[in-house]
């Protein structure tokens, strides 16, 4: 059974997926090797359910055909009349067998999987806690070097074939951090500690999304995952490490201002300025990112001057105030934004 | 020698005024006997007999009704969502409301339908298939109803007034704590808990009361019906499970009124505790929904393969096997939250095994239809549409309950594919074709049999186009409880073809509404037993007298209205001037004693008020409960107030 298992689950996703879509929020995205397993490990459960419910069907449809072997079909069998047909006795010992062994069968596999994803957690290379938030990701990079710690939000890069352990913590509620192409779900608990590990093993863009209820905008909690080759991976780290680009002109400038003196500043942090709040995203290298309030919107300047507008409307009952900025103060805030790279 | 004599005389005496009781028996019998039980049986006229009434078939009626109009608002809310789950990044209805929508469509559904129309299917089928005049305690029954409809009113009075609950079915802290829900939304859905938890364990003590002690006399334990047997297991399963949840929501609001910080991790509490204590209740929960099903499969497997169901000893033994297996299994709920690793593999293996008993009830009405002569009417084909359905949900059970499965398949539409299979292809299909089975019983007519085909293939294609592309939503990442999804994500076909389908179920279920109110007035005229079954409801007129039997019936074996070849034996000398039936002994239903029946009265409902007015008002202030405490016990003082003990000069069994 295990043997034949990867033919089949390499042919699966094929059969089943074959759409022109990207798998980049999907089981089938085959980003790490702990989606690798699950894939195997399902397609062994399809095999065997599958077999099942063929029995199952058979035998009802068989039991549907024999109704026509008798003329008095509305005669009852009953008290001394009813005898079961002596195989039954035979086939319901048979069948529990049949069901019994199968469950084991299964049982086993689905042990013996658990056991090999747990054993690649044993040696990470690379550590970052994750903390969930209503309704965004706030992740720092750990180090033992205390200067190359950084905080970023919604959006991690991994190295592939690297293990990484993600260190999950809640702000608030239960979260679930779930990225279907790396690896399963781990909830994130406000006053206990999780992690999980993952092991890509192919480059590329993966979202996940937060899989526990966690209030009004669940449905707007996304993550984004670079899966980055290793010198990439180096470069980006360097790069997350500097401060923020200083503005260039005089309406970054003022953007620049309006954001480390205003309102902004008291929840959003921006390294290398006055900018320190530690309850919203860090905006350092907002611009860099792929989208905006957790996956909410794609990083453009359209899109940065709606939310920056008025978040309220984009995604209703999240947690930045619409402050209503005037028309100057708009064009200078998104304008300093796009240079956050 | 000298002083017994005025006891003797005294016997004498009361010798002489027992002939004068009026009883069933040779002399008394046909129509004159029919007229005297009516006489006795029948609850006071007008408005407030009508409220008082303590007959379980009017009781069962009602909850059988009023779960099915659940049913019809859970299912618009259910249509709302598919309409906003149409396309991608759809506005239609926001985020609040639409949060305020999967909460409502959970909990009517598991609450206020699901669990309470099975009750009220055995209220109404379980004394007459048991062959006795009522439920043991009928006015705890009375109470019972009442707290379930006040509870189902709470929670549908609070949706119109724009309080309805937002935080999911299962409310898991601290989402639902004071700190992340304020107002009083998660407070109306504690309570509406704390009302139907307090309604179904009334129910099920009086159905592990009547199934024990009622039965008629020669049904012993093995003789006893299979629908019988999983309302036991059923009612037992309840008796254990619902106090966890009754307790966790007490704790929930007593953290959200007065701060006692039981789920508050920053003050020591811990979030996680509620999710033991919701699915220690809420995956029995699952097994209390589906084994009265399993119990209806059986019945009609029984009547239309015109034989026993094969291997009654098996089945039984798997209803139990299942009620005590479902307390070990609520762990896989959780296998996200980071519990020990290998822990989880118990609770596999738990999960797994649920499996064997229902593996083993399928063969045996497979074997049964096998070695049968199966018809298939309406009923037959919701047998056969629940095995084909049910059957894929189990099966995508196990594969949920492998770890490394479900970490990525749990809170994803493929779970909600998943316990839809089992819900409504497990207890649904069953409870339709059910409801088709014994609506001539309880109505006198027969519903279309036209009308009912097109509804079931309706409601069968309708589910599968429904929920069966969520397996496929699911594996392509879409998670549960989302109001939007972005496009992109290759989810836009899987999702309008349940849209459709959705809308197709629900025309299916319309038919059958409409088939079950236009057969009332055009039904054919049905007779006792229009199916020609086996068991004892159908030994009375259809729909029964408010005294069900005339006699108390006999039963010789597990099919007597098949194995008695002229008259059905029946017990004499129960009295027909009071309400009186008759208790036998647990295993062997012996005779045992004769019971009185109590009275209509109005206490069960003002005490379900009283009660009622503490669990709302206690949403809004922690002293409800101390103030509301002495009309609840004026009313309980009332409703127990011992009554003259009449010195009846009777034996016990003549």
């Amino acid at each position: 059974m295990r043997v034949r298992a990867p033919a089949f689950a390499a042919v699966l996703p094929l059969v089943l997926g074959a759409c022109t879509y990207q798998h980049y929020q999907s089981d089938f995205g085959r980003g790490a090797v702990e989606d690798d397993q699950f894939l195997t490990l399902f397609t062994i459960f399809l095999a065997v359910c599958g077999v099942m419910y063929l029995l199952v069907i058979a035998f009802l449809f068989a039991g549907i055909w024999r109704r026509g072997r008798t003329a008095d079909a509305n005669v009852v069998e009953t008290g001394r009349h009813h005898q079961s047909h002596p195989l039954m006795r035979g086939t319901l010992i048979g069948w529990s067998i049949l069901i019994g062994v199968g469950l084991a069968g299964l049982a086993i596999a689905s042990f013996f999987t658990d056991r090999s994803m747990a054993k690649a957690a044993a040696h990470e290379k690379l550590s970052i806690t994750l903390t969930a938030n209503q309704w965004w990701w706030d992740a720092q990079y750990n180090s033992d070097d205390p200067s190359k710690i950084f905080r970023t939000a919604n959006e991690l890069h991994l190295p592939v074939g690297v293990p990484t352990r993600i260190i999950l913590r809640s702000n608030d509620v239960i979260h679930s951090f779930w990225v279907p192409s790396l690896a399963g779900k781990q909830d994130l608990i406000p006053g206990r500690e999780s992690d999980i590990t993952v092991v890509p093993k192919r480059t590329g863009i993966y979202r996940g999304q937060c899989a526990e209820f966690c209030g009004t905008q669940h449905a707007h909690m996304a993550l984004v995952v670079n899966v980055d080759s290793y010198p990439d991976f180096v470069k980006w780290w360097d790069h997350q490490l500097r401060p923020a680009a200083a503005p260039t002109n005089a309406m970054t400038l003022a953007g620049y201002k309006y954001l480390t003196t205003g309102p902004c500043s008291a929840c959003h942090s921006i390294g290398g300025t006055p900018a320190s709040g530690q309850v919203a995203p860090d905006l350092t290298h907002l611009a860099s990112r792929r989208s905006i309030a957790a996956g909410t919107l794609p990083m453009s300047e359209g899109n940065l001057y709606g939310w920056v507008e008025d978040p309220q409307s984009v995604k209703p009952g999240n947690r930045m105030p619409t402050i209503g900025l005037a028309p100057d103060q708009l064009h200078a805030v998104v304008a300093y934004l796009e240079t956050l790279k | 020698m000298t002083e017994r004599e005025p006891i003797e005389e005294e016997n004498r005496r009361l010798a002489q005024r027992r002939r004068k009781i009026a009883r069933d028996g040779k002399d008394l019998t046909g129509a004159k006997l029919a007229g005297r039980l009516e006489r006795t049986w029948r609850r006071p006229p007008g408005i407030v007999g009508w409220l008082a009434t303590v007959d379980h078939k009017e009781i069962g009626r009602r909850y059988i009704v009023t779960a099915l109009l659940f049913l019809a608002l859970g299912g618009v809310l259910a249509l709302l969502m598919r309409l906003q789950l149409a396309r991608p990044d759809n506005n239609m209805i926001g985020a609040e409301r639409y949060n305020q929508l999967f909460t409502m469509h959970g909990s009517t559904m598991m609450f206020l339908f699901a669990v309470p129309v099975m009750e009220g299917v055995a209220v109404y089928i379980i004394p007459l298939m048991l062959g006795t005049r009522s439920t043991a305690f009928p006015r705890l029954n009375a109470f019972s109803y009442f707290m379930y409809l006040f509870g189902g009113l709470l929670l549908w009075v609070a949706f119109v007034l724009n309080i309805a609950p937002d935080v999911g079915w299962f409310a898991y802290t601290p989402l639902s704590g004071p700190q992340f829900s304020p107002g009083k939304r998660a407070d109306v859905w504690a309570q509406m808990i704390t009302f139907t938890e307090v309604s179904a364990l009334a129910a099920a003590v009086v159905l592990v009361c009547t199934i024990l002690k009622c039965r008629a006399p020669g049904m012993t334990l093995s003789r006893m019906p299979l629908f019988a047997w999983a309302m036991l297991v059923v009612a037992v399963m309840i008796i254990f499970s619902m106090p966890a949840v009754a307790l966790a929501s007490s704790m929930l609001i007593s953290d959200r009124l007065i701060g006692t910080n039981f789920f508050n991790a920053a003050e020591h509490g811990d979030a996680l505790l509620w999710q033991h204590m919701f699915w220690f209740f809420g995956h029995p929960e699952v097994y209390i929904i589906f084994l009265p099903a399993t119990g209806f499969v059986s019945v009609m497997v029984e009547t239309f393969c015109r034989r026993p169901v094969f291997a009654h000893a098996v089945v039984v033994l798997a209803l139990i096997s299942t009620g005590i297996l479902a307390f070990g299994l609520w762990v896989h709920h959780m296998f996200a939250t980071g519990l020990p690793r290998v822990g989880y593999s118990f609770y596999t293996a738990a999960s797994m095994s649920v499996s064997i008993p229902t593996g083993l009830q399928i063969f045996c009405w497979l074997a049964t239809m096998w070695d049968g002569r199966p018809r298939f009417p309406v009923p037959m084909l919701y047998v056969v549409g629940f095995i084909v359905t049910f059957v894929i949900g189990g099966l995508t059970g196990v594969i949920v309950a492998a770890v490394p499965l479900d970490l990525q398949l749990h809170d994803t539409f493929f779970v909600v594919a998943h316990f839809h299979y089992v819900l409504i292809g497990g207890a649904v299909f069953p409870l339709l074709g059910i409801l088709t089975y014994w609506y001539p019983k309880i109505t006198g007519r027969m519903m279309s049999e036209a009308l009912g085909k097109v509804g079931f293939w309706l409601t069968f294609v309708g589910f599968h186009l429904t929920f069966f592309p969520m397996h496929w939503s699911g594996l392509l990442g879409m998670p549960r409880r989302v109001y939007t999804y972005p496009a992109g994500l290759g989810l836009e076909l899987p999702n309008l073809i349940s849209t459709i389908g959705a809308f197709v179920l629900a025309a299916g279920v319309v038919l059958f509404v409409v088939n079950g109110l236009v057969s009332l007035y055009r039904g054919a005229i049905a007779g006792p037993n229009p199916w020609g079954a086996a068991s004892f409801e159908w030994a009375t007129s259809s729909p029964p007298p408010v005294y069900n039997f005339e006699h108390i019936p006999v039963a010789e074996s597990v099919t007597p209205l098949w194995d008695t070849v002229d008259d059905l034996p029946v017990v004499t000398g129960l009295r027909v001037d009071d309400k009186e039936m008759l208790l036998t002994t647990v295993v062997a239903a012996a005779p045992d004693l004769r019971e009185p029946i109590p009275e209509p009265s109005l206490w069960p409902l003002i005490s379900a008020c009283a009660v009622g007015v503490v669990f709302v008002s206690s949403i809004f202030s922690p002293w409800a409960l101390a103030v509301g405490i002495v009309p609840c016990g004026i009313a309980l003082t009332a409703w127990f107030w011992p009554k003259e003990l009449k010195r009846h000069p009777e034996p016990v069994i003549d």
